[in-house]
């Protein structure tokens, strides 16, 4: 293992190497493929948000010129007993996805893909969408987490039993909305409560946010006459994609070839199908490719969003700012099917302190909304807000630094984790000493109306399985075909782990992004795993190059392998020769050599690493009210955050920079607005609200690193942690700035006018 | 897209005749940032877009001291808010077509457009009510000018007849020691459809405010004038107290809902900050600020 | 109903001849028709930027203008933004800064930062963000676009 020292790769900020086609406009996105005799999809939605499907008559739309086909669940075989993999969650039951693609005997959300159609151009298939009767019986929804919980609410699936871990759960007798209910349990919470000085117990809500990524779901496939099909998409799980086409369409998985072209944006929301197993079908009726795109309004009201969210929270803590006791009930939307994130925000809100006694109750619920869909660090945010509010809180009920209460329960390595096992090298500390030393925490907070507070976030990343091959080119360049889709950077950060290990320039990297044929499996690119599952196999395929680089110098210099090293600096060097003198060959030279000493150098590797190391973030927010308007502007924001090593520090950056724009925005501007109909009243870019250029401040970001021994050069993910922190220190800004504290976000101006005026 | 077909019309003649053999699924083109989008969702029946841009009187921006300023309604904002004249006299203007949408919808949407797509919040129309603005209109039966303020009747509705379309909208050259300003309210920085907006002129005759008009938007079905905040400073000087005054004025009389941009508190506690604000901008304007 | 009508118009320097539907908007025309697949589609109602091109010297969004409506006219889409053999000073400075991560909306923002950058060569940051704040962006919380425009400028500025 290369030792943590001066990286000559690692660290620097190379061009990306994709970076010139995305420039000039040439890079192909899913939506730009071109295919001949191409025709294009559209799907019909249910409008109402629950309701039993009665009746599909096509005909009319199947009688407009240029409609080729129309597609219901019908057209779908018999879904699979079992479950299949989807995000970082619990596999899903099959009938649940297949359902999702195409509503079954209910829709269940407004937006509920109900049938759909192709045709020779988008406007015709527009205009046949309307030719498509649905007989719908309409059914009462139900659109509160907390009324979906309740005993009479309206029942979704009739096939669908709470799954309780808690001990001594009974086993349910009827089906509920409850899909799943498990338990963090730590000590004895009503102990830990009576010996605190200060109980604080609190409620607090969030809504469903999107991902929001500026490209919507596309998908284009071809089912050739040879029972091949063929996927091009963005996506963020390619394997994952051809293993489910596979089954749901059940046809065998080397039948399928799913082609990632570039992607526009995922954050976790492009792991899942909608579009292509529909194109799919399409495709094997009419015999031709079917591509289809969404509209922003079908991204908003049919993809997932993150669950929306009911959050009880009780902290107990001493008059010194020690925790000892933390309670939680923590209810998660999961929209129309089971799988909401429940288990990172009840990770999250108990994960960066050393709390003693801690009980925390989650509950995986469904209700008349689209099925929620991972959202970078899925689950936390929600989760980890509440317990952000209650510790600002305390600290300032006894008058204790925000910083400060933190660092003393901060966890460290080798404290017990509250799930499990302990803590490995970990940031946090040094995280919030970061804080306590940067230039905005010690800069003073001037005027009215501004307030400062910090928040502190936990992501735990992910391991999995990715497989990827090098080859040296006779010039020195390295080849490396990578499985993992780049939706952020992480080309250029696995080129330049391949290129530290074999001592050469990213630039002699060339890393490609190829399809399901043309690599092992890779499992999804999300997890912030891809930097560290990526790296590790770019480490072990530059290590296995390193190993024949040197037999192919032993056999030129006619030695023995042993009297051969390979430096880090790429340069191979042997015994002297029959003079005396020093024998080396650069890697480049060596290169050029392969050919005659038995052929190119072509190595694979497969790899499957647990050694994940979690990350912990620390942030700082300072905000201004105008009280006459309500309106808050965040004024300064300062991100630390314990990234392991910074492969390309400014991808790292970024990755940590957009986090805080979409937590802000989680903050402040962004929510799902229904009306009692269950309709999203805001699915537009106009009216769901996102942060723009001119809403955010300059955000800087500390770059705090604590390798992760878990991998070759430290890397931990970075990717996600970053969007946990702006709702606690946002939230708790407004605080200070006008005494007032928010429950439930987003806290927007109308909330302002209504606290601080009576009429 | 729903099926539509597209008309170039070079003259005011031809526009009339094409709108006219359209009936009423026939709409006005000029920029087209509304509309087009609106045909695309569906959510306005089109059979037929007929371009006005062609039109030479729609893309017109003159100004001299008496016949005051006439803007083609197809001229499109970035136009507008570069004239140097209109940034010196009607800063209001100004104003309000700055922050329609972003720079590139500003490359095409206009003033007459923002206008007759009749939105309750259209950021402009409260600017050009109290400017006095007129809209110049021709149609099948002839010409005819209809104050702004009494052009939109309802949301998407206004008293265009068939067959009419407003060809240009005329604001008289402002009268001396006078001044207007517009502002608005939005969730974020840019890019929102107003919550409130608000604009209110002055005029002042010594210490006197000798006429004033003041304008309210997104708190009804269309703009309001408010007469009883006017009333509430006219005739004597402007002071805090009369200041807010005519603010109480502006949320009595602002009667607007609750829906996903706003709440109805919220709505009438910004029609009297907006209008408060907006009357000491003006005024100070007027003072020659 | 609709008519398919042949639209003569010059994109990026070059006279082009194309097919389109009377119910095709600039950007399906560029990139369904024309095969010019640079300018992206977000939202297809003006409110994202990432179908930005510049037509007639001025930045517009492609979804809100027609196909027909380019009839005769001169458009410049991120295509035309590099001369022959050399990326904008834009471009450059976008890859520099590392201004883009999904890259969907850079050629958005590379056509507005030009607009922006030949209106106003020196802008300050507020009047960079004004500007730019039709382009939304998901990723970057634009921080590093912002520097880019600024080193891009200064660039530009010589």
């Amino acid at each position: 293992m290369v030792a943590a020292k001066e990286y000559k790769v690692i660290g620097t900020r190379p061009i990306r190497h994709d970076g010139t086609d995305k420039v000039t406009g040439r890079a192909q996105y899913g939506a730009d493929i071109h295919l001949t005799g191409m025709l294009f999809g559209r799907v019909k939605r249910s409008p109402h948000a629950h309701a039993i499907i009665k009746k599909i008559d096509a005909s009319k739309a199947l009688a407009l010129p240029g409609v080729k086909a129309v597609i219901t669940n019908a057209d779908f075989p018999r879904p699979p007993e079992g479950v299949g993999v989807t995000d970082e969650g619990p596999p899903q039951p099959w009938r649940f996805q297949v359902q999702n693609f195409l509503a079954e005997n209910k829709a269940l959300y407004r937006g509920h893909a109900v049938a759909a159609v192709a045709a020779t151009d988008v406007h015709i298939a527009e205009d046949a969408l309307a030719l498509i009767d649905v007989e719908y019986e309409v059914l009462p929804p139900v659109l509160d987490v907390r009324e979906a919980m309740s005993d009479n609410a309206p029942i979704l699936h009739d096939d669908l039993f709470t799954k309780d871990s808690a001990p001594l759960a009974d086993a349910p007798a009827k089906a509920s909305n409850i899909a799943a209910h498990t338990q963090i349990k730590r000590g004895d919470v009503e102990k830990g409560f009576a010996e605190a000085d200060i109980v604080l117990e609190r409620e607090f809500t969030t809504t469903m946010y999107h991902q929001g990524y500026i490209e919507p779901h596309n998908g284009t496939a071809y089912w050739g006459r040879d029972g091949h099909l063929t996927v091009w998409n963005s996506s963020q799980a390619p394997f994952v994609f051809r293993n489910t086409l596979s089954s749901v369409l059940q046809i065998p998985a080397q039948k399928v070839t799913v082609i990632p072209l570039e992607i526009g944006g995922g954050f976790g929301g492009k792991l899942y199908m909608y579009l292509e197993p529909l194109a799919a079908l399409l495709s094997k009726q009419t015999g031709k490719p079917v591509k289809m795109t969404m509209t922003r309004e079908e991204v908003f009201e049919s993809t997932g969003p993150t669950s929306g969210t009911y959050v009880r929270v009780k902290v107990g803590a001493k008059n010194d700012g020690t925790l000892t006791a933390m309670e939680a009930y923590m209810a998660y939307e999961a929209g129309a099917f089971p799988g909401s994130p429940v288990g990172g925000g009840m990770n999250g809100i108990v994960a960066p302190y050393n709390t003693p006694n801690v009980l925390v109750d989650g509950y995986d619920v469904v209700l008349n909304k689209p099925k929620t869909a991972a959202y970078r660090a899925p689950g936390t945010p929600a989760g980890e807000f509440p317990g952000d509010a209650v510790i600002n809180e305390i600290a300032d009920m006894i008058g204790m630094d925000q910083i400060e209460i933190r660092l003393k329960n901060a966890v460290k390595e080798g404290d017990e984790r509250p799930w499990g096992g302990n803590w490995g090298p970990i940031g946090v500390v040094e995280c919030l000493e970061a804080m306590k030393n940067s230039p905005h925490y010690k800069s003073e907070l001037q005027g009215e109306n501004r307030g400062r507070s910090v928040a502190l976030g936990y992501w735990g990343n992910a391991g999995l399985e990715t497989s990827s091959s090098a080859s040296v080119n006779a010039d020195g360049s390295v080849n490396l075909v990578l499985g993992s889709v780049d939706i952020g950077g992480s080309r250029p950060a696995l080129a330049m782990q391949l290129a530290e290990t074999l001592g050469i320039t990213a630039e002699e990297v060339w890393p490609r992004i190829v399809d399901t044929d043309s690599v092992g499996f890779n499992f999804f690119t999300a997890g912030s795993r891809t930097a560290f599952a990526g790296g590790w196999a770019a480490y072990e395929l530059g290590m296995e190059i390193r190993k024949q680089m040197v037999a192919r110098a032993a056999r030129i210099w006619e030695c023995k392998e042993d009297e051969v090293t390979y430096s880090d600096d790429g340069v191979i060097h042997g015994p002297k020769d029959s003079e005396g003198k020093d024998r080396q060959l650069t890697f480049k030279e060596l290169s050029g050599q392969l050919n005659r000493t038995g052929g190119i150098i072509d190595v694979s590797v497969n790899i499957n690493k647990s050694s994940v190391g979690p990350s912990f973030a620390g942030h700082i927010a300072d905000v201004e009210v105008d009280r006459d308007t309500g309106k808050v502007q965040v004024t300064r924001y300062t991100a630390t955050q314990d990234v392991g090593t910074a492969i390309h520090p400014s991808y790292v950056e970024g990755q940590i920079q957009g986090g805080v724009a979409q937590g802000i925005g989680m903050a402040l501007t962004e929510e799902y607005h229904y009306g009692a109909d269950g309709r999203m009243q805001n699915s537009t870019y106009l009216d769901y609200r996102m942060p723009t250029a001119l809403d955010l401040p300059m955000i800087e970001t500390i770059l705090v690193e604590v390798p992760n021994p878990g991998h070759p050069y430290g890397v931990r993910g970075v990717g996600e942690v970053c969007i946990v922190p702006p709702l606690g220190a946002v939230q708790g800004a407004i605080a200070e700035a006008i005494g007032v504290r928010f429950t439930d976000l987003p806290i927007q101006p109308q909330d302002i006018i209504d606290a601080l005026y009576d009429e | 897209m729903q099926d539509v077909k597209y008309a170039r019309a070079s003259s005011v003649q031809e526009a009339i005749s094409l709108l006219s053999q359209g009936g009423d699924t026939a709409r006005v083109l000029a920029g087209g940032t509304d509309i087009i989008v609106q045909a695309r969702e569906r959510r306005r029946p089109v059979s037929l877009f007929v371009d006005i841009k062609p039109i030479p009187e729609t893309q017109q921006l003159t100004y001299d001291a008496d016949a005051g300023l006439t803007i083609g309604a197809a001229t499109p904002c970035y136009v507008i808010y570069n004239d140097d004249t209109v940034k010196r006299l009607y800063p209001a203007l100004i104003e309000a077509s700055t922050v329609i949408g972003g720079v590139a919808i500003q490359g095409r949407a206009s003033l007459g457009g923002n206008l007759c797509n009749s939105g309750p919040a259209a950021d402009s129309v409260p600017a050009m009510m109290v400017l006095q603005g007129t809209a110049n209109i021709a149609g099948p039966n002839g010409t005819r000018s209809v104050p702004i303020e009494e052009f939109n009747t309802g949301p998407g509705q206004n008293v265009l007849q068939p067959g009419e379309f407003v060809v240009s909208l005329h604001f008289p050259s402002p009268a001396p020691n006078s001044g207007a300003a517009w502002e608005r309210f939005i969730p974020r920085n840019e890019m929102d459809i107003a919550v409130t907006n608000a604009a209110t002129y002055v005029r002042f005759e010594g210490n006197n405010v000798s006429a004033a008009r003041i304008a309210i938007g997104a708190v009804a079905p269309t703009a309001l004038m408010v007469p009883n905040a006017v009333s509430a400073i006219v005739g004597r000087p402007l002071t805090d107290e009369t200041i807010k005054a005519a603010g109480e004025a502006a949320k009595a009389t602002a009667r607007p809902i609750d829906d996903m941009r706003g709440t109805i508190k919220q709505r009438k506690h910004l029609s009297a900050v907006l209008v408060e604000r907006t009357l000491r901008k003006a005024a100070e304007r007027a003072r020659g600020g | 109903m609709s008519e398919r009508i042949v639209i003569t118009t010059t994109i990026n320097g070059e006279r082009q001849e194309f097919l389109a539907d009377t119910r095709d908007s600039l950007l399906e025309a560029l990139r369904d028709r024309v095969g010019l697949t640079g300018a992206k589609e977000g939202c297809n109602n003006g409110n994202c930027g990432a179908c930005a091109v510049i037509m007639d010297g001025r930045l517009v969004n492609s979804c809100c203008v027609l196909a027909a409506e380019v009839e005769g006219a001169e458009l410049l889409t991120i295509e035309g933004v590099a001369s022959e053999g050399e990326l904008h000073p834009i471009q450059q400075s976008f890859l520099e800064e590392a201004a883009l991560q999904c890259g969907i909306c850079t050629p958005g923002f590379i056509m507005s930062t030009k607009a922006l950058l030949e209106t106003n060569p020196d802008p300050t940051e507020h009047e960079i963000r004004f500007w730019l704040s039709g382009n939304l962006c998901r990723c970057t919380g634009y921080d590093k676009i912002v520097r880019a425009v600024q080193s891009a400028a200064e660039t530009m500025r010589g």
